[in-house]
């Protein structure tokens, strides 16, 4: 039996992570060789995944560390951790 | 992005800070920093706050570092460290949504229909120089509710394994590969048709497997 379009849609995340088996793998790839659309919804999606990774996207703000190490700094200087 | 450290490292590291050499705590906790600050500020949704909880978690961790099993990655034991201080402020405030406690929204798996559009297939990661599309990443992340947007942070952007993101939310892998993929489905649905524009123009060339 051919998945149909739906069933590609709800194993399209586990598909990009490759978590899904091998036969339906096999399968998804069989429908997607002839389904333009599934298969653009494939690309679109796994490319909004490599977009929101991009270091780009998500910047600390602007002197975050140097703060965080300053702040952290008091606290090494006033406590043992193995005296807590 | 951050690499997943070294546990032989850590275990190293910690045990030579609980002898005495504490300024190496500083070279401890830098791999983590990132997902600490965007864990908090997906939960505290306030970039000051979300700072402000991160020191504290950094602070936390040191204090705590004896209680270290090495049982789990550094890592996802700093962010579990980072998800209670957030929660523990939610609650404080009492400001805490709903939606963040309803376990019940996995269930809600509906019938979901991909934004269907044939015209783009890839947005080249070189667009990410104009700061529109930034924005709009961001935006469509922040819209998600609180239980996706968790697992995105951590799956997608700090990119932590699905075992150690499950770890760091304390949940089970069978929700993270749920939950992530109803946020993925939700941002393509809200992003392909507005990243169209961002596409080069020309069509087909991204066909995957051509």
């Amino acid at each position: 039996m051919r998945i149909d379009c739906k069933h590609v849609w709800e194993h399209i995340s586990g598909y990009i992570d490759g978590e899904v088996d091998e036969g339906l793998r096999a399968e998804i790839d069989r429908h997607l060789e002839t389904c333009e659309i599934c298969s653009a919804v494939l690309d679109s999606t796994r490319n909004v995944v490599v977009l929101v990774a991009d270091d780009r996207v998500f910047e600390l703000p602007a002197g975050f560390s140097e703060r965080l190490h300053a702040r952290l700094d008091e606290a090494l200087e006033l406590a043992d951790p193995e005296s807590m | 992005m951050t690499a997943a450290s070294d546990p032989q490292l850590d275990a190293e590291w910690i045990r030579r800070i609980l002898a005495g050499e504490k300024q190496l705590f500083h070279d401890l906790i830098r791999p983590c920093e990132r997902a600490i600050y965007f864990l908090l500020l997906s939960l505290l949704r306030s970039e000051s706050e979300a700072e402000d909880a991160a020191q504290e978690t950094a602070i936390k961790v040191y204090l705590n570092l004896k209680n270290f099993r090495g049982d789990s990655q550094f890592r996802t034991w700093v962010l579990s460290i980072a998800r209670n201080e957030g929660l523990g402020r939610l609650r404080k405030a009492a400001t805490r949504r709903e939606e963040s406690l309803d376990a019940g929204l996995d269930e809600m798996t509906g019938d979901y229909t991909p934004a269907i559009l044939t015209s783009w297939r890839e947005v080249p990661s070189e667009a990410l120089a104009q700061k529109e599309l930034g924005a709009i990443l961001r935006k469509a992340i922040e819209g998600l509710p609180e239980i996706y947007r968790n697992v995105v942070l951590l799956r997608d952007i700090e990119e932590m394994d699905i075992r150690e993101t499950a770890a760091a939310l304390d949940i089970n892998e069978g929700a993270v590969k749920v939950r992530l993929h109803r946020a993925r489905a939700m941002l393509q649905r809200d992003l392909a048709p507005r990243l169209k524009g961002f596409a080069p123009k020309r069509k087909g060339l991204f066909g995957w497997g051509a």
